[in-house]
Formats: C-alpha cells, structure tokens, sequence
C-alpha cells in the first residue's frame, strides 16, 4: 500500500480504544467467567490451598499492586497444581488482590472439555500477541512457565531440576511491554504428584501430552489424575527484574534476552535449592 | 481527498446495496454508480445500476466515462455455502484482479480502492492468537478454496497498492456480520431452535451489525484510510453466551472426534455446515478493531447488542414474513424515475443564478468585451 503519510491518523494510545467492559456480560473477551472461576476458587482452590496444601507464601511485597507484571515460575506434577496455587496466594495474601492470567500452551485449546474450562477460568493461550496484550495493554499480572511441558513432565528423580527455560521468549515479551518479571521459586508440586515413568505407546493411543505413571494414575482411572499427595506447598515471590531501564528496543539484543532468562533461571533454581534445604518435611514443611 | 464520484462493484450484494444507500444520503457524493451481474435487492434513490460482468474493459470504460474517483469492491463471496468452489474463485480471485486492472493505467481517475475482505483471511486454527491484528500474517496455509481465493484476492489488492503509491488502497477485512437483512452460513445456524455445537468447545465469535458494514464501508470512503482494517464490533461473546442471549438451545451434538463425518450427516438433515465454519464452531477468532477506531470510527453497536438486535428481529419475523413483498428492481421504472423531466425530484433544488447575479455576470461580459478590468462586480 502506499505510504503511511497519506493517512491522517490522529495518534491515539491503543490502550484508550480498548473495548468498554459491558455490565450485562457474564464473559470477558478473553472467555474468562466470574462465576465459573469464583465456584472453582471457593471449593476447589480454597480447598487445596488451605487445606491440602496448606500453602505458605514469602515476598508477596514483591507483586505490585497495579499495572502489568510477568510472573515466571517454576513447574511441576503431571496436572500441575502451581499455576492455581499462585493464583490463590495473590487473591488471598496480596493487599490488593488482584486476578493473574495463567498462560497455558495452546494444545490445550485441542482438547475437548478442557478448551472450553480453561479460558472460563481464567487461563489465555500463550502467544506473544496474547501476552502482549494482557501486559502492555491492559496492564493485568499474566503467568508463564518457561519450561512448560518440559518442566510438568519430567521424573521424580529429576525434581527441583529445572529444565531450559525455552527460548527466552518470555523476557522478549516483557520488554515490548516494559513490564517487570517477577521470578517465583515453588517447591510441593514435585511431591504432590509425582511421575514415576512415561508410558509412550499410551500416549499416542490417547493423544494426550503424555501419558505418566503417578502414584494414583492410571491405576485409579481417569480422574484419579486429579488426585494429588498432600505434600506442604511455599510459594517464594522474588525480587521483580525491571526490563524498562535496558535501553531503546532491548529485545533486538538477543543475546541480552539470552541473559536475562538464564539470569532468572538460576535465581528460582538457587532459591528452590534453598527452600528445600530448609525444609523439615516434605508432607509438614 | 473526499470521494465524490463512487463505482461499487457488487451493488447486488448485500454489502454493495446497503452502501449506495449509506453513500446516497451524502449530499457530497455526487455519483454513485453500482455494477453487477444481478439487479440490486435493495431500494435505491439515486444510484445508477449498470448490469455487467466483471470484464475489466467493460468497467474501464465506466470508470473513465463517468471519472470515477473511487471504486468500492464489495463483491468478495465469504461463504462458501452461496455458490459453487468454482465460481467462488472466478469472481473472488478473477473478478478481483479484473476491477484492479480497470482501476490502473497511467491515465486513471481512480484515487482510491476500496476492498472489502473477510476475517477468513486469517483462518482459524488452535494457536492462533486471541485478537488477530492487521499486522500478523496467516500463520498457516489455508486450509479450504474459499479461504485460499481470499488470501489470493488480498495479495492482487497489495500488489496493486504497491504499484500506485498514489492511490488510497483500504482493505477492510470484516467478521461476521449479523442483522435482519443479511444472510449467512452463521445467520442460518443462529436462527434454529436448536443450536448444533461441537461436544467440549465453547468458541468465541466476534460479529459486525449490518448498519456498521455499512459504516465502515462509507467511513473507508469519506476518509482517506490507507492499509488493512479489520471491522468488528467490541466485544468477543463466547458461542454458549450467544446461544443463551438468543434464548436457544445450545446441543452439542457435533462429535469432537470425526466431526466431518457429522458434519455430513447434518448436510443430509438440510444443516448445511461450511469448512471454513467447522474449524469456527472448533476455536473461533477474535479480532482487534483498534486500529479503525484510531480513524476515528465508533461502532453503532458491540458484538453482544448486534445480538440482541438479532433476538428481536427473530422475535417480529414470523409476524412481518408474507407482510410486504420482496424489493424487485423494475429497470423501466427506476428509468423512468431518474432521467424523465416529468418527475418532481424532492430535494433537488436547482441551482438558478438570480436576478442580481445575471446583472453581474452581465457586466462582467461587457466589460471583457471593451478590454477593461472588470468593475463594480456584486459577487
């Protein structure tokens, strides 16, 4: 098309044109219900945080109480129970509680029942432009797990490992945004449910992401994937990483964003290696 | 530059016909000229209808006749159940490139192009992003003949834009648009008691009332808007939310597994369900209308009022249907009607110089004539 001068755009902030939130809706744009995510947080999540868990949770100061942020946390247990967990601790320990966008890999959106319970209950598929826009543009607290299935499907005997933190894609993201990352160290999850073995011809059968031995599932059924061990969860906030003070563009410097995620990793891996020496007990903390 | 001089291509359309009707209460369009093959569907004041095919030499010679200044393209076939496979690419990607070629040459009147396009440009697959903006290319090949016409007709409209920098070239790629006067795959599935869905996908739709396609094309027109806009309206509803705000019921009937096979089967009981639309009812699409409203376009309605809207003419429809009958266009008539000196056209105040301004001009003449300046000119 012809050249850019020839429009008379009024430069306008895209934030200002985003759409008005309608009071009658039961839905927002990104598919997210109230009430469904209010019915899990109240029976499911308070049950397992409160009582399952019995979550503990450090650093909450250091999830700031508006604007975009990008949580980055480490990952674990074959239906990983940490992205509820710290949703949770956020509505409950956070002086303003405030709703986190968990951004889930989008084979889920595949997956007949759960693509349509994700995003009802807050989940966003992940994608650079969904990020983007939660971070920059509506300035919500979104969720990634850089290892992703990586890091969910690894053995017990490889716990508190933590696997490549992908491509750094996540720090690229948040210095478009020029939001802050906040690294969050997790430990429980591993114990909670653990992977003793992959079956691979299973899971192929079953098109699943994978197909683990746990100590409940297949052996219980189906639903026994939803059976977790009662092991003591602590959710460590960590200081946020300013991407905002880096330069003009910091994301064109690759080797910048290299950097940074490996920074961040070694972080979470060094307080997770820590949390765990100070811990008594796996089921009592 | 404002457009004075309009050539809608697709006048018959739904799109085209609503347009000429938008651009014909515009005191500052002064022609409005509509091409198609079929005679238009909707009552038109002004707008004159020239039955054609879409043969570039043919519109050429319109164009130039009657110095078009721009061309609205409102022919594009979105879906896919209207026509044959065939046809559909004929006039998406044929009749396309047809309109652009009789809108270059060196000695073109055409300043500006508009093409009206289809979100189906993006396609639907399971890690698209949840608002596509105007920047991101399709991220996979298309998967079905209507879809790829469309891609095909898009990169034609870009090609021709990068070979005229001096031409406006606005490509509005639209969602689905909904409203009492539009028929589409969607409109049709919507209007069932009973809503087939797929089992465990709850898909999100983005819609565009009709008033607003109507809207943005004008809006394309009185403004100068060059590149890629998508039109929908705020507001991403999730298919169960509309279903329940249509006071439907919502069946999810169509297996997850094999829904082709279903989809066949439903074809046998007169549910005629697209491709494009199966992936749809699978993961949906939601745009991001950001960019046209920076122009400074407001939408009339959100997605969720284009649906109630929807609910209540689907409420009045058994009463109104066998009320009225159909719009027929009478050429001889609307002949008649336009260029007889016997009709009394409202609002068609002629312009008459007054008696002082004769007087003036009078002057004026005389004095030219003996070689003076000009003097004691009124006006």
């Amino acid at each position: 098309m012809a050249g850019e001068t020839t429009t008379a755009l009024t430069p306008t902030d895209p934030r200002d044109l985003l759409p008005g939130l309608e009071p009658d809706r039961r839905l927002d744009d990104w598919g997210r219900s109230e009430r469904i995510e209010g019915l899990f947080d109240s029976t499911v999540y308070e049950f397992y945080y409160r009582i399952w868990f019995r979550c503990e949770v450090e650093g909450i100061e250091n999830v700031p109480g508006t604007g975009g942020a990008l949580l980055v946390s480490n990952h674990a247990g074959a239906l990983p129970p940490d992205a509820a967990m710290i949703t949770k601790a956020i509505r409950e320990e956070h002086p303003q509680p405030r709703l986190v966008r968990p951004l889930v890999e989008n084979f889920f959106k595949g997956y007949p029942g759960l693509s349509m319970l994700l995003p009802k209950i807050g989940c966003v598929p992940a994608h650079p432009a969904n990020a983007h826009r939660l971070l920059a543009d509506e300035g919500q607290l979104a969720l990634v797990f850089p290892e992703g299935r990586k890091g969910s499907e690894k053995l017990y005997k490889e716990r508190y490992r933590l696997r490549r933190f992908g491509r750094g894609g996540f720090v690229e993201t948040a210095m478009k945004a020029g939001v802050p990352i906040i690294p969050i160290a997790v430990i429980g999850a591993e114990e909670a449910q653990p992977i003793f073995a992959h079956v691979s011809a299973l899971q192929k059968l079953t098109k699943l992401i994978y197909f683990p031995i746990t100590p409940t599932f297949p052996a219980l059924g189906p639903l026994a994937a939803l059976a977790f061990l009662p092991a003591k969860f602590k959710i460590r906030f960590l200081e946020p990483v300013r991407t905002d003070d880096m330069g003009a563009a910091p994301w064109e410097d690759a080797s910048l964003v290299q950097e940074v995620a490996q920074e961040i990793r070694a972080r979470i891996q060094e307080e997770l290696l820590d949390m765990i020496g100070r811990r008594r007990s796996v089921w009592f903390g | 530059m404002p457009s004075k001089r309009v050539l809608i291509t697709g006048l018959s359309t739904y799109w085209g016909g609503r347009l000429a009707q938008e651009l014909e209460a515009d005191p500052d369009v002064e022609a409005i000229i509509g091409i198609d093959r079929t005679p238009p569907k909707v009552e038109l004041e002004r707008t004159e209808f020239v039955q054609v095919a879409d043969h570039h030499t043919l519109i050429r010679r319109i164009v130039q006749g009657a110095e078009i200044d721009t061309v609205v393209d409102t022919r594009l076939v979105i879906d896919s159940i209207t026509t044959t496979p065939r046809k559909a690419h004929e006039n998406n990607v044929i009749g396309t490139m047809n309109i652009l070629a009789a809108c270059s040459g060196p000695d073109t009147t055409v300043k500006k192009v508009v093409f009206r396009s289809s979100a189906h440009y993006y396609g639907c697959e399971q890690d698209d992003p949840s608002f596509f903006t105007e920047d991101m290319r399709r991220p996979h090949a298309p998967r079905t003949a209507l879809e790829r016409d469309i891609v095909e007709a898009e990169a034609a409209v870009g090609d021709f834009g990068a070979k005229h920098p001096q031409t406006t070239v606005t490509v509005l790629r639209f969602t689905h648009g909904l409203g009492p006067d539009i028929r589409t795959s969607h409109s049709q599935l919507l209007s069932l008691p009973v809503v087939p869905t797929i089992l465990g996908f709850d898909p999100r739709y983005q819609f565009v009332h009709e008033d607003d396609i109507a809207g943005a094309l004008a809006h394309a027109v009185r403004e100068d808007l060059d590149g890629i806009y998508n039109v929908a309206a705020d507001g991403v509803l999730a298919l169960s939310e509309i279903i329940s705000l249509l006071g439907k019921t919502n069946a999810p009937i169509l297996p997850p597994w094999g829904t082709g096979l279903a989809v066949a089967a439903a074809k046998r009981l007169g549910i005629r369900i697209p491709r494009e639309m199966v992936q749809e009812l699978r993961f949906g699409r939601g745009l991001d209308n950001r960019r046209l409203k920076a122009t400074g376009y407001r939408f009339r309605y959100t997605s969720r009022e284009t649906i109630e809207k929807l609910r209540e003419h689907q409420r009045v429809q058994p009463m109104l249907r066998d009320a009225g009958g159909e719009y027929r266009y009478e050429r001889e008539v609307e002949d008649f009607l336009r260029w007889s000196p016997s009709v009394r056209r409202e609002g068609e105040a002629e312009w008459r110089p007054s008696r002082d301004q004769i007087a003036a001009l009078r002057r004026t003449l005389d004095s030219l004539e003996a070689g003076r300046e000009p003097t004691g000119t009124d006006r």
